[in-house]
């Protein structure tokens, strides 16, 4: 029904914006009013290969604006997600809406809301790094009118303006990042889709990304993005979801999660390899909850000072400890076990 | 409300002329000529020497075989029954080989780098594009590639004093006919292979076709069985369709070798389109 309508609509921008609104109302209450306006919505959300289930029926809500994460570890299904949201991977069962409508369906008038920064950069190596915009904008059907300003515009927030003219690949990592997030944003997406963004970036180059990013979230740009790094999901997400082996493991904002799922802070012991492992009973009583890794022990405590101090008093003598403030790593680690970068 | 600048917000309008234009699902968005756009580009900024050597090769062999061997030879029945030099007789064939290289390389390899190390249609495909534009659109750039070889090697042919009639101008568009049987089907194919041992398999197709396709003697050397596997090729029958135009002798079998290539077309771009959706869209 939305989508019939929206068919019938004349392309003016007034109507095209009444249409996309009542969308997301028409598909779930029927009083609008205050309710949030959601761009995507997931329901029983599944992909199957053959028998392994990579995305397992999760479920969320993205309202417009919010910056919201995926966050887990290597093959936790957030590609997978990802690509489903982008009509390039067709669902196996739920519901999926974007922007109210169905990308398996009308994955090219879903394609045309979203900007997609995938997991490596595939920049056209073969054209000069502004021609990468111009090529990327006519694929969205603009005019070159509309793509010379814009492309302009974007070499600029992204600080490449005097590499217009360059090759892509005499581009540093950074620069090829910012280039390919600057390219999805050429039709003005209402969504942006970041696989990974900073992955396989030094600090500054992440520092400087992360605050493209945050200018984009003030411009009211629906962020999404998966990441394993937890400082980078507690830096940008509103909200995130934990997923791991396909399913979703806690839902809500950063701090929300750490207060839920840890204690405020946390002691890291080392006390080498070998003696890792059998050290636990020694620390037992000590903080909230104990956690042995293979290379260091946690404890997990709302004092971490103190704990450290009755280790002393046990009269243990670790080779390194390390109190800090509890993190979305061990939010993860709680709830699964095991640690998100392997 | 959610632009990052000022602006009309375009996005917005191909939305809706996307959905009104849309015949084949998510398959198709009437965008084809983007993706030919960036070919040009690409051709423009890199690599237009790759383009042309591809088109020196034919003409090297018709100097070498057709005025070379062509001394030895003499004149030889061509279609119709009337004698043509040596090199009259194997400049079409040529020019057929050149059209099916040409569409092959661009539809083979060229996919095959973009579509396994450019993650070109990756990208692509992330867009509004549908597959079938990108099919379209690559199909088509190596038409144009064909098309312009086609154009040189007939000037080539006037030149050199091998043409006879005016009838040797529909060369042009029949090579370009057979280029595209070729590319519909390269791409279709490549979308299988996956490692570069694999790809070569394809020149291993092509070379015993090239040689053995009544390109350089007749076909009624061989004996009858292989005369039938020879014909059931496909660039045997362009050999002969530019043949027979060249000397501008018509016959039934004329429609047959056309016909040939617009099955072959055909069958081509549905086997690309379905892989492509196979691959991207699964």
């Amino acid at each position: 029904m939305p989508e019939l309508a929206s068919k019938q609509t004349p392309p003016s921008e007034a109507s095209q914006k009444d249409a996309t609104q009542s969308r997301p109302s028409s598909a779930g209450s029927p009083s609008a009013t205050g309710a949030p306006q959601y761009v995507i919505t997931a329901e029983n959300l599944t992909k199957r290969y053959g028998d392994v289930a990579a995305v397992d029926g999760i479920s969320f809500s993205v309202p417009a604006g919010e910056a919201f994460g995926l966050l887990g570890p290597n093959g936790a299904g957030k590609s997978t997600t990802m690509k489903m949201i982008g009509g390039v991977s067709q669902r196996t069962s739920g519901n999926l809406t974007i922007m109210g409508l169905d990308p398996d369906q009308n994955g090219p008038e879903v394609r045309a809301h979203l900007g997609v920064v995938p997991q490596q950069d595939n920049l056209d190596e073969e054209l000069k790094v502004r021609d990468n915009l111009l090529v990327y904008g006519r694929y969205f059907g603009l005019p070159m009118s509309y793509l010379k300003p814009k492309a302009d515009e974007l070499l600029e927030f992204a600080q490449l303006t005097d590499k217009a003219k360059s090759k892509v690949d005499a581009l540093s990592g950074g620069m090829k990042r910012r280039l390919t997030i600057a390219r999805s944003l050429i039709n003005e997406p209402r969504i942006l889709l970041l696989d990974e963004p900073t992955t396989g970036l030094d600090p500054q180059a992440r520092h400087i990304l992360w605050d493209r990013l945050f200018r984009l979230k003030e411009q009211g740009v629906t962020l999404i993005l998966t990441t394993h790094y937890m400082d980078e999901a507690e830096q940008l997400c509103d909200r995130l979801i934990v997923v791991d082996k396909g399913k979703i493991m806690a839902e809500g904002s950063p701090a929300s999660l750490i207060r839920e799922y840890s204690t405020r802070e946390v002691l890291e012991l080392r006390f080498g390899s070998e003696r890792n492992a059998t050290v636990g009973a020694e620390l037992e009583g000590i903080g909230e909850r104990l956690e042995t890794l293979p290379d260091r022990v946690l404890i997990y405590a709302h004092d971490g000072e103190a704990a450290l101090e009755e280790v002393s008093a046990r009269g243990l003598r670790p080779v390194t400890s390390l109190v800090r403030r509890s993190s979305l790593e061990d939010v993860f680690l709680r709830l699964t076990g095991r640690s998100l970068v392997d | 409300m959610s632009a990052i600048t000022t602006g009309p917000g375009p996005g917005n309008t191909s939305v809706t002329e996307a959905a009104r234009n849309r015949h084949f699902g998510s398959l198709y968005s009437r965008n084809v000529r983007a993706v030919v756009a960036r070919g040009l580009m690409a051709t423009k900024s890199s690599n237009w020497m790759v383009m042309l050597s591809g088109f020196f090769e034919p003409v090297l062999y018709l100097i070498s075989m057709g005025v070379g061997l062509g001394a030895i030879v003499g004149s030889v029945q061509g279609p119709g029954g009337g004698e043509i030099s040596y090199a009259a007789y194997i400049a079409p064939a040529l020019l057929a080989v050149s059209a099916m290289n040409g569409a092959v390389y661009d539809s083979t390899w060229n996919v095959f780098f973009k579509m396994n190390f450019a993650k070109l249609y990756q990208g692509m495909l992330y867009t509004s594009l549908g597959p079938l534009d990108v099919a379209m659109g690559e199909i088509f750039l190596a038409l144009l590639r064909g098309l312009m070889y086609a154009t040189g090697f007939t000037a080539v042919m006037g030149l050199m004093g091998l043409i006879t009639t005016p009838w040797a101008i529909l060369m042009i568009p029949a090579a370009v006919l057979i280029a595209f049987g070729f590319a519909s089907f390269g791409m279709g194919i490549t979308s299988y292979m996956k490692t570069f041992q694999q790809m070569d398999w394809i020149n291993f197709v092509m070379l015993p076709m090239f040689l053995f396709s009544a390109t350089f003697y007749p076909l009624s050397v061989y004996p009858q069985s292989i005369q039938w596997l020879i014909q059931a090729m496909p660039l045997w029958h362009g050999v002969e369709l530019l043949r027979q135009i060249s000397v501008g002798v018509f016959t039934p079998a004329t429609a047959v070798h056309i016909g040939y290539y617009l099955v072959m077309i055909a069958l081509g771009v549905l086997l690309t389109t379905g892989r492509l959706r196979k691959l991207f869209l699964k």
